[in-house]
């Protein structure tokens, strides 16, 4: 006997996702730009495909991002799908080997217990494959008790909140939930029969034998478990679901070199699909820890934007910190998503800024540029500055008398044409002053100036310009002994990956001690951010103040910064501990006895220490 | 006539009870912290615009409480929403929420 009516809804089911699967896959290929088909084309057979599939495996299946989060967290991800594929495979294997031929319909593996109740002809595989199939199978039903577990108690898997799904989601997510407990179940029931498990489904069969009327059971089990089946494979495509398939060709996509772009293309619908909406970046988005916003991080606005388009709130409602982006085990680029759906509500004109037209930066040899915020702590000019004659630099400060804005708040808020207005007149003017390197104390500018820019000239942050004028010996520091924390501002660490100049950078002059594992990529935003308009002040002050007491260490004397604005930002919101920049710190405890080498001996900055 | 280079000045008599408020009373239902501005021009003398032209938030605010919609929403482009303002505004007006949404209306409220 080689079909059984039971088995229809599974196999309407596999074959709607499968015709779904491979109908998108074409769809989205082929709408690729030509660009990205051809460098796909060209990479196909290349070391990236071998890698891509170990990235499958390693996040598809093994879920190795999430692991590294939470390991109860990574279990319970890990045993659905790695315990589910085995399951599959196995199956297959042992209906391939039961000596009746190797060609089987779909449906004959994950049946195969309901067809053959004698498994002797599998000879000496029989007790491996019978363990194997238990094993795994409770390996999965540990994985949904702990998934079912999670939906009341989500804390002790590490997260504080957990998504809350559409109808859709909830279908899909119940039928999920039933499909191992059922197929447990009907397993169990043959095996109760006919003694065709092992330790697992043996054990119960044995159990319900005695206390369960299982030959009424039999068939109703078996149409059970084949329907729970059919109804997750044909919400598949319409819930959280869909990311299976669409991330699989993300990894390979991404590793090809597909990326975003300036505004939505094919491969955003590709990420939005791949989103799970797993809530990790729930947990991890400042918004909703500390201020109770939890419905506007990426699992809603992607979802969102998946269906339909998420409206406004949603998409303002968002620091650009890329907190979450950096959480994301599925790797979306999730703030450049945001960033080109704010794209599309533009508020200011091409023309918003013709006054600045006459305006011109005197000439330099190293430029250095204070930016806005700059402009508003006074004193942290003054400090790099002091440093800068120290070191005996030829610099000029060429937006003493005024600077036009690096563009940056604008293009966060989704304001490109008017950004590049400003953008093309820096850039003009920093070219015309005839610098050789241009230094910024702003990490908002100098993301800006690295990224949006054609600088042909080496960016720098201040802090990698000291640290290259203290290496070469042209600064010298008395170490004061006191412990100060350092925060990472997010456009320095999670926008330009500048994480270790700071660091070695202060370590000249005090002791660094840090209270907190938030740190570097990690590291937690002040609430001051230009992404966002929309929340107060006093929802800023409550940010930055939650940030302040989870990142400093008791004994810490100050906090460093690397930012004007997170110096600004956590100065105003507080008065417990004393908020400094780097370049504050480090003027305190300059040593002005280095032996004087004249500037024309040196190079005004080696070249290689250029943001990306 | 004989032209002096100068000339008697336009009446500016501004009548509050005929003035449109609409966009003045969709700003505060929007934010309410628009309210909160005692007008002291800590903002404009801190504005990265206001060092090349002349803007000022403060003014901006004072025309939509005159009633002058089209001059406000004409003025909000000239600014850069480089966020200064915000951190020296003594009355933690939101200032850049303010004026995206003053660009907002630019969609709703243009006369
Ligand atoms: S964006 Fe990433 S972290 Fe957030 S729900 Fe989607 S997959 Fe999870
Ligand atoms: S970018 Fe920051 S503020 Fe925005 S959703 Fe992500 S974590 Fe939250
Ligand atoms: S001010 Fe600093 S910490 Fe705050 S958002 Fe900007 S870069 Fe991030
Ligand atoms: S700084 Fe604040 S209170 Fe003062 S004028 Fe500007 S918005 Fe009003
Ligand atoms: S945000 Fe606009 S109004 Fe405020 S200081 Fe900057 S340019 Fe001026």
């Amino acid at each position: 006997m080689r079909y059984h009516p039971f088995t229809l809804p599974f196999s309407i089911g596999l074959g709607f996702i499968m015709l779904y699967i491979i109908v998108m896959w074409t769809i989205w290929i082929v709408r690729l730009s030509r660009r990205e088909q051809k460098i796909v084309w060209k990479r196909l057979f290349s070391f990236r495909t071998i890698s891509a599939i170990w990235e499958s495996i390693r996040e598809g299946l093994l879920h190795r991002n999430i692991f590294k989060r939470n390991v109860l967290l990574g279990y319970m991800h890990m045993s659905l799908a790695f315990g589910w594929f085995m399951l599959i495979v196995l199956g297959n294997l042992e209906a391939r080997l039961y000596p009746h031929g190797v060609i089987n319909p779909p449906y004959y593996p994950i049946f195969f217990e309901f067809f053959r109740h004698d498994l002797t002809p599998l000879h000496e595989y029989e007790e491996i494959f019978t363990f194997l199939m238990d094993f795994f199978l409770l390996m999965v039903i540990s994985g949904v008790s702990l998934a079912f577990f999670k939906r009341f108690r989500s804390r002790t898997l590490g997260m504080k909140r957990t998504t809350r799904h559409i109808l859709i989601d909830r279908i899909a997510i119940t039928a999920l939930w039933f499909i191992f407990p059922l197929r447990l179940f009907a397993e169990s029931v043959t095996a109760g029969l006919y003694n065709t498990g092992h330790f697992f489904t043996n054990f119960i069969g044995q159990w319900v034998i005695y206390n369960l009327p299982l030959d009424y059971l039999y068939y109703p089990a078996w149409w059970a478990y084949s329907i729970a089946l059919g109804v997750f494979f044909i919400t598949m495509p319409f819930s959280r679901y869909m990311h299976i398939p669409a991330e699989i060709l993300l990894i390979f996509l991404r590793k090809y070199g597909v990326k975003e772009k300036e505004s939505h293309s094919t491969f955003t619908k590709i990420e939005l699909s791949a989103c799970s909406r797993c809530g990790i970046c729930i947990d991890a988005c400042q918004l909703s820890t500390s201020l109770n916003i939890s419905d506007t991080q990426p699992a809603y606005f992607i979802r969102d934007l998946r269906y339909s388009q998420p409206n406004e709130r949603l998409r303002e409602t968002c620091m650009m910190c890329m907190r979450c982006l950096e959480a994301c085990p599925v790797g979306i680029e999730i703030t450049r998503i945001r960033e080109n759906e704010r794209r599309e509500h533009p508020l200011f004109s091409a023309s918003s800024y013709g006054y600045i037209n006459g305006y011109k930066y005197p000439k330099a040899k190293v430029a250095y540029f204070a930016g806005c915020m700059g402009h508003l702590t006074p004193s942290v000019i003054k400090s790099t500055l002091a440093l800068f004659d120290a070191a005996n630099v030829d610099y000029t400060f060429i937006d003493k008398n005024g600077s036009i804005c690096c563009g940056r708040p604008l293009q966060m808020n989704g304001q490109v044409e008017a950004a590049k207005q400003l953008i093309d007149k820096n850039n003009h003017l920093i070219g015309e002053s005839g610098a050789e390197v241009l230094v910024t104390s702003c990490p908002i500018c100098a993301r800006e100036f690295a990224t949006s820019y054609h600088l042909a000239i080496p960016v720098l942050h201040h802090s990698q310009f000291l640290l290259e004028l203290t290496q070469q010996k042209r600064l010298n520091f008395n170490q004061s002994g006191l412990k100060v924390t350092y925060h990472d501002p997010c456009e320095l660490s999670r926008g330009l990956h500048i994480t270790s100049e700071p660091r070695e950078l202060l370590q000249h002059a005090v002791i660094l001690s840090n209270g907190s594992k938030e740190t570097e990529s990690k590291s937690l935003c002040c609430g001051g951010s230009l992404g966002i308009t929309n929340i107060s002040m006093a929802e800023r002050n409550k940010i930055a103040t939650d940030t302040l007491n989870e990142i400093v260490a008791e004994s810490s004397s100050y906090l460093a910064t690397a930012c004007p604005m997170c110096r600004k930002t956590f100065a105003n919101a507080q008065d417990k501990i004393k908020v400094l920049d780097i370049a504050e710190i480090l003027e305190k405890n300059l040593n002005f006895a280095p032996e004087k080498v004249s500037e024309k001996n040196q190079s005004p900055i080696k070249q290689q220490a250029v943001i990306s | 006539m004989i032209d002096f280079g100068f000339a008697p000045m336009e009446v500016s008599v501004h009548n509050m009870d005929t003035a449109d408020l609409s966009l003045a009373h969709w700003i505060n239902l929007h934010d309410e912290t628009f309210n909160h501005c005692i007008a002291c021009g800590s903002c404009a003398a801190t504005c990265t615009a206001g060092q090349f032209t002349n803007f000022s938030f403060r003014e901006v605010c004072h025309a939509i409480r005159r009633g002058e919609i089209k001059s406000a929403i004409d003025e909000s482009e000239k600014c850069m929403l480089c966020g200064k303002c915000t951190l020296v505004c003594p009355r933690n007006v939101n200032t850049r929420n303010i004026i995206m949404l003053i660009r907002k209306a630019n969609l709703t409220f243009r006369p």
